[in-house]
């Protein structure tokens, strides 16, 4: 039985009860209760099974190291898998269920694995992988989906919200311990700007329990006057339920804070990730202690001894009426003697030393505690909850000696300091022979952006893990630290303790050491992931040698502890199976996050509308009230037509190209990018830039341009104009405007920084609004102010003025091959205007066009479309886009490199058009094979579609496409491959220019 | 003619602390190194104001309707003042530029400019700019990004101005509102 | 993540404010050059483990390109320059020479 104790627990409130529920069933706890003591209060020791062979499984640890104890928490838009109920605080009304099992709790079928469990060894999927192929498929995989999994995915969208904040800091320091607080005051008072986080509501970490002694008085003194010192100082931020959870490259480290996890639904962000860039990390993280691995260690009961430790003082929970306590060092007996004080029984020590010393064991020798020395626990009795221990001697096989009867063991293999924070960033270890330990190693820390060190890691984290040990370390540390940050230490007041007598440890790894292979078998290592001794010593007698290989094969602490418990002893035990040392076999890598983060911290405020900075442009409302379908172009969502009641999208396109064709269309074309390059080495710049020549265009006109890239390649096109003798404006598609002003400002700032050119991105600076069809020029007469007419405003040139008192420039360009102007107007004029068109242009039939409508109408007019006809293996001389490209120039981006050979193969694929025999359309992306198959077995191919639609102007399918030596094929009959890949359909290879390939109706 | 409106036209939100976008407000970007003849008298006619030094903002007048030039790198400042002041501005510049290699165009509608006020008014842009606020110096511009997009702030008259496109000012209100939730203080 | 101190405003820029722009002091072939320096000059790249010289630009910032020395393996930032410099500055070499003594040099 575990219970609450009538008297005691210095965490909670017992005015303040709350209740809670635990599959279904109602319990209460008290507020300051981690929802781990409450159930442990309500007598839950099993609250979950085995990911692998669903053994039942109890409460282990205290923090957050607790591989076993996690539950779904919440349910609906609140519920959150494998939560873990020894860092969740209670509060009233929370409902948990416990994970993986079916049908229920007390009954779980997947049991059945474990009476299968020698079949289910290390390496199971990897040999199961192998063979026989189907049996994987059709019996082990649907088995194993039944039943693996740690807890349940929610389905409803989170209804919490999250945040991110930065901070910057001097020095970070992690971990609110005696350790931590006394290395903040030392750097508080050096004047640094300090930030102190800890993991836990709680200030202070175990030396309250332990019954440290500082300064003569019990630690918790220490702590509230060093916590009050710290709150006055200006220079220092504490903060509290905040899991530092990485520490990556100069000094940026990652942080948790649950600000609302305790309050749900109170209106504040439920949790925040803090950025933080420290200058200098101090690592205060503790130490965890390792569990013991004898037979039956598994079994719901069985606990760390500083959890049942922590259980008792904290929270005044017993785990249980009898435990014994088993160990190999001295640090165990104040879990004896707490037990005892609070009237609970002991009935032995498992001291697996051959000698105990020390004034520890003698307290509890005093305190009528027996102590069995040179004792091992053979193994633990019990299903769903201890029923007692049989005991042996350490140094024999498995023996029984004696049998005590009992209801809680709890076990010490001493202490591991957690070093993940300082390992992070590439910190490298150090073998403590006495403490069997790794420590960090003082001579290979991680490193900062200026070589010096980045973390410092002091107290029980460093392997200080005594009081008295760790606060002098903290003030080495802490000086330290002081002074690589070029500060100079204040005077502050320091905590110190009296060194405790306690003998050394003894390391062990196997329970009792000669242990036969069935005990061996019931020996947990990783219990989250079902790894036992028996599965290391298999590994190792395979041929695994590796830490790491190991760690794979078997899982070994891969779970979401990752291997808190479970790492040092299961490389111990490699180490021995392979006759290794164990510094020689090493540690894992350690790697963030040091526990699980939340996915909606890491989103941050990146969810719902604000998930990614949509683009608007000044028209959007009225697009989006017209129920326009978007579609996304880079960030902007732009119409991609205007459908109307009862129509299909290919309906509205089809009247929104005849509309355009036949009267008037407007389409909204303000994401086009427009880049103003201005200065006396423009027209210079200009002429490297495009393919042509764009420094002789007259003031006044426009031309068409293409891009390329160094290697030759198609990059981007547009129509450039010149504004005036020293300026020129670059339309880019869509897409491209910010990595094309990002192209020219690299030439400009990195290889002709001498040329006097100036750019600048204007492309929100204007809406841009194309007018388009053979009633164009009537519409725009009708706002008047300009002279529109052909001989003013030729095609290719523009003029500035106003239009219904808009003051804009129009240009005379057209992607459609109707007459068609462009306007810009100032952005915060773009819906006036557009309103103003609609208004003038209604009796015309003017109907707003989206981009699908564009796209069929430049198709059928043989226009390429960057991302279409190009896609980064395209010279533009595949399009035959030759005119323009200039011969004269000596030099332009990407000229040496479509001067290379392949480039100028006739072999190249080129641009033509296509039209289907029978009128249909040709498949998107469809090939045209050619006879026989590569080196790979595949079908040769001489052709590819690059665009195709069904041309609602000519009533039929129209193409283009890059066909090997296509321009000398004008004619000949060719097959694409249909949709389904199963039939053929025949095409006449044509000229790409379907519509009015003169092209008088543009120059009207 | 039309009267211009700023994209949001004129948004609010009451958080912890305010936000509201302003505007619209007449912008300059000009593009000239230091040292460019004529430069500081340009800059003095179209405006009244001196350059300012790198990363600085030099501001006059109240924070929504004042003018003030900005530092935005070694050859690129940012000129706000009155809307109906522009043209004017504009002509100065070309005026006192002429013969000289610079570049000064009309930005005011490619941006959105938002104010953030209150005591609190840093707690809000701490969570979207990497930006170490305690470091900030008086005066100075701040070049960075907010969230996903980029940002320029600087503080003044009880609280900050953030400057963003255009074609992100609901994204940007969006970051701002969430960030100014009541509730949500960076205590 | 790194910080990058930009050589223009002084910023000290954490990477989401910067773009990459590979290694630094390429020279340019165009029209007329060799196979061989063309080849070099668009796809021959160093990858040492070590003193790497590459090319940054304060994107979200002053808007400039800039160099840095840095070491692939330790994330060690010896300098930045402005990108206007065809070899790195002497005090930087200097520099860089003193912490790798086996460091061979920048070309």
């Amino acid at each position: 039985m575990s219970t609450r104790l009538a008297k005691g627990g210095r965490l909670i409130d017992r005015s303040a009860g709350m209740e809670f529920t635990f599959n279904g069933k109602r319990m209460r706890g008290f507020a300051g209760d981690t929802l781990a003591a409450a159930l442990l209060a309500n007598d839950q020791m099993l609250v979950g099974r085995s990911f692998k062979y669903h053994r039942p499984r109890g409460i282990v640890a205290s923090g957050a190291e607790e591989p076993n104890a996690l539950v779904n928490l919440g349910t609906g838009a609140r519920l959150e898998p494998n939560q873990r109920t020894t860092t969740t605080e209670l509060f009233d009304g929370l409902a948990a269920t416990s994970q993986n099992h079916w049908p229920s709790l007390e009954l779980d079928i997947g049991v059945l694995n474990n009476a299968f469990a020698r079949f289910l060894p290390a390496g199971f999927y990897y040999k199961t992988f192998m063979h026989p192929r189907p049996f994987w498929k059709h019996v082990f995989e649907p088995v194993i989906r039944q039943s693996a999994g740690l807890g349940k995915v929610p389905t409803d969208p989170d209804a919490d919200r999250y945040e991110q904040a930065y901070a910057y800091c001097d020095l970070l320091v992690v971990g609110g311990g005696v350790a931590g607080l006394q290395a903040a005051r030392i750097a508080g008072a050096s004047g640094a700007r300090v930030i102190v986080l800890e993991q836990s509501p709680h200030w202070g970490g175990r030396a309250p329990v332990d019954g440290d002694v500082i300064d003569g008085a019990p630690a918790a003194d220490w702590i509230n006057a060093t916590l009050q010192a710290l709150e006055k100082m200006e220079n220092v931020t504490l903060r509290s339920r905040t899991m530092a959870h990485g520490v990556f490259d100069h000094g940026y480290v990652l942080a948790e804070e649950r600000v609302a996890d305790h309050t749900p639904g109170d209106g504040r962000p439920r949790k925040r990730l803090w950025r933080i860039r420290a200058a200098k990390v101090l690592t205060a993280t503790g130490a965890i202690e390792r569990p013991l691995s004898f037979a039956g260690n598994d079994l719901p009961g069985v606990m760390l001894a500083s959890a049942a430790r922590d259980y008792v003082v904290n929270w005044a929970v017993s785990p249980g009426d009898r435990t014994v306590v088993v160990t190999n060092n001295d640090d165990a007996y104040r879990t004896a003697i707490a037990l005892v004080e609070a009237g609970l029984s002991v009935p032995a020590v498992i001291d697996a030393r051959a000698e105990v010393t020390g004034a520890l064991p003698a307290r509890a020798r005093a305190l009528g505690i027996a102590v069995h020395a040179g004792r091992a626990v053979v193994k633990v009795k019990g299903g769903k909850r201890v029923t007692g221990v049989s005991i042996g001697l350490q140094a024999g096989e498995g023996a029984v000696l004696d049998e005590i009867s009992c209801d809680a063991v709890a076990m010490s293999g001493g202490w591991s300091p957690v070093v993940h924070l300082y390992s992070h960033c590439g910190g490298k270890l150090t073998w403590d022979r006495k403490r069997a330990m790794f420590r960090p190693d003082p001579d290979r820390p991680p490193l900062t952006h200026d070589g010096s060190p980045l973390v410092y890691p002091a107290g029980a984290a460093n392997g200080a893990l005594s009081a008295a040990e760790a606060l002098a370390d903290a003030v080495e540390t802490g000086l330290v630290a002081v002074k690589a940050l070029g500060l100079k230490p204040g005077t502050t007041p320091l905590g110190r303790a009296e060194p405790a007598d306690e003998a050394p440890m003894d390391p062990v790894w196997i329970m009792p050491q000669g242990a036969g292979a069935a005990l061996k078998a019931k020996m947990w290592l990783d219990y989250q992931n079902d790894v036992k001794v028996s599965d290391v010593q298999l590994a190792a007698r395979e041929g695994y040698q590796s830490v790491e290989h190991t760690k794979r094969y078997t899982t070994l602490g891969m779970a979401t502890d990752q291997g808190k418990l479970s790492n040092i002893n299961g490389l111990a035990v490699l180490a021995g199976a392979l006759s290794e040392d164990i510094p020689a076999v090493g540690t894992t890598t350690f790697r963030p996050p040091y526990t699980p983060v939340t996915l909606g911290a890491l989103a941050g405020e990146a969810r719902g509308e604000i998930f990614q900075p949509l683009r608007r442009t000044p028209m959007q409302d009225w697009h989006q009230a017209q129920g326009a379908y978007l579609e996304p172009v880079g960030l902007w969502r732009r119409p991609y037509c205007y459908p109307r009641a009862g129509e299909t999208h290919e309906q509205a396109v089809h009247r929104e190209i005849l509309n355009t064709r036949s009267n008037v269309g407007m389409l909204d074309a303000s994401t086009l990018g427009k880049i103003l390059v201005k200065g006396p080495d423009a027209g210079r710049f200009m002429d490297m830039l495009y393919t042509n020549v764009m420094s002789t265009l007259p003031v006044g006109k426009c031309r068409y341009g293409l891009m390329c890239n160094e290697q030759g390649f198609l990059s981007d096109d547009g129509v450039v104009v010149r504004l005036s003798d020293d300026s020129w404006l670059c339309h880019t598609t869509s897409g491209g405007a910010d990595r094309i002003h990002a192209w020219m400002e690299d030439w400009l700032q990195c290889e002709w920084w001498d040329w006097q050119v100036f750019t600048a991105n204007l492309t929100e600076q204007f809406a841009q609004i194309a007018v388009v069809g053979p009633k164009a020029r009537q519409l725009l007469e009708r706002l008047g102010g300009m002279d529109l007419s052909k001989e003013a405003l030729p095609f290719m040139s523009f003029a500035e003025g106003t239009l219904g008192g808009f003051p804009v420039r129009a240009y005379r360009i057209s992607f459609s091959g109707e007459l068609s102007y462009e306007l810009a107007v100032p952005a915060g004029q773009g819906a006036a205007l557009w309103a103003a068109l609609l208004a003038a242009g209604a009796d015309l039939g003017l109907q707003p066009y989206g981009t699908e409508a564009m796209h069929v109408m430049r198709a059928e007019k043989g226009f390429i479309m960057i991302g279409d006809e190009t896609d980064g293996t395209v010279i533009p001389q595949d399009l035959g886009l030759d005119w323009a490209i200039s011969k004269k120039k000596a030099d332009y981006l990407g000229k040496r490199g479509q001067e290379r050979s392949f480039l100028a193969s006739p072999e190249r694929w080129k641009l033509v058009g296509f039209e289907t025999l029978d009128g249909s359309v040709i498949a998107d992306g469809a090939y045209v094979p050619a006879p026989g198959v590569n080196g790979n077995g595949q079908r040769n191919v001489q052709g590819r579609v690059t665009s195709t639609y069904l041309s609602p102007t000519l009533k039929k399918g129209i193409a283009m496409g890059l066909l090997k030596n296509g321009p000398g094929r004008m004619g000949e009959i060719v097959e694409f491959t249909t949709a389904d890949g199963k039939g053929m359909v025949q095409a006449r290879v044509t000229s790409p220019v379907f519509y009015d390939p003169k092209g008088e109706k543009q120059d009207v | 003619m039309s009267e211009p409106v700023t994209a949001l036209q004129g948004a609010s939100f009451d958080g912890f602390a305010r936000v509201r976008e302003i505007g619209p407000l007449g912008m300059i970007t000009l593009r000239a190194k230091a040292g460019t003849k004529g430069l500081d008298k340009a800059v003095k006619a179209a405006l009244g104001l001196a350059l300012p030094a790198p990363r600085r903002m030099v501001w006059e007048g109240p924070a929504d309707a004042g003018r003030g030039i900005g530092w935005m790198g070694p050859d690129e400042f940012l000129l706000v003042l009155p809307h109906a002041d522009l043209p004017a501005a504009l002509a100065a510049l070309e005026a006192g530029l002429q013969g000289s290699h610079y570049l000064a165009v009309d930005v005011s509608d490619a941006r959105c400019v938002f104010r953030i006020e209150g005591e609190t008014a840093d707690q809000v842009l701490r969570k979207l700019m990497p930006v170490d606020f305690d470091r900030l110096e008086p005066g100075e511009l701040r070049r960075s990004r907010a969230a996903q997009v980029p940002a320029a702030i600087w503080a003044g008259e009880g609280g900050f101005t953030l400057v963003a496109f255009r074609s992100v000012a609901g994204y940007v209100m969006g970051l701002l509102s969430h960030s100014a939730q009541p509730g949500s203080e960076l205590n | 993540m790194l910080i990058l101190e930009c050589p223009y405003c002084g910023v000290k820029a954490e990477e989401t404010e910067l773009s990459p722009g590979g290694e630094a002091h390429l020279k340019r072939f165009g029209p007329g050059s060799s196979p061989e320096e063309f080849e070099d000059y668009m796809f021959a790249r160093q990858n040492p483990k070590g003193v790497h010289f590459e090319r940054w630009r304060h994107s979200y910032g002053c808007g400039k390109w800039f160099l840095a020395a840095r070491c692939t393996a330790t994330l060690e930032v010896f300098g930045t320059y402005p990108a206007q410099s065809s070899e790195p500055p002497a005090e930087l070499v200097e520099k860089i020479k003193a912490k790798r003594p086996q460091w061979k040099g920048w070309k």
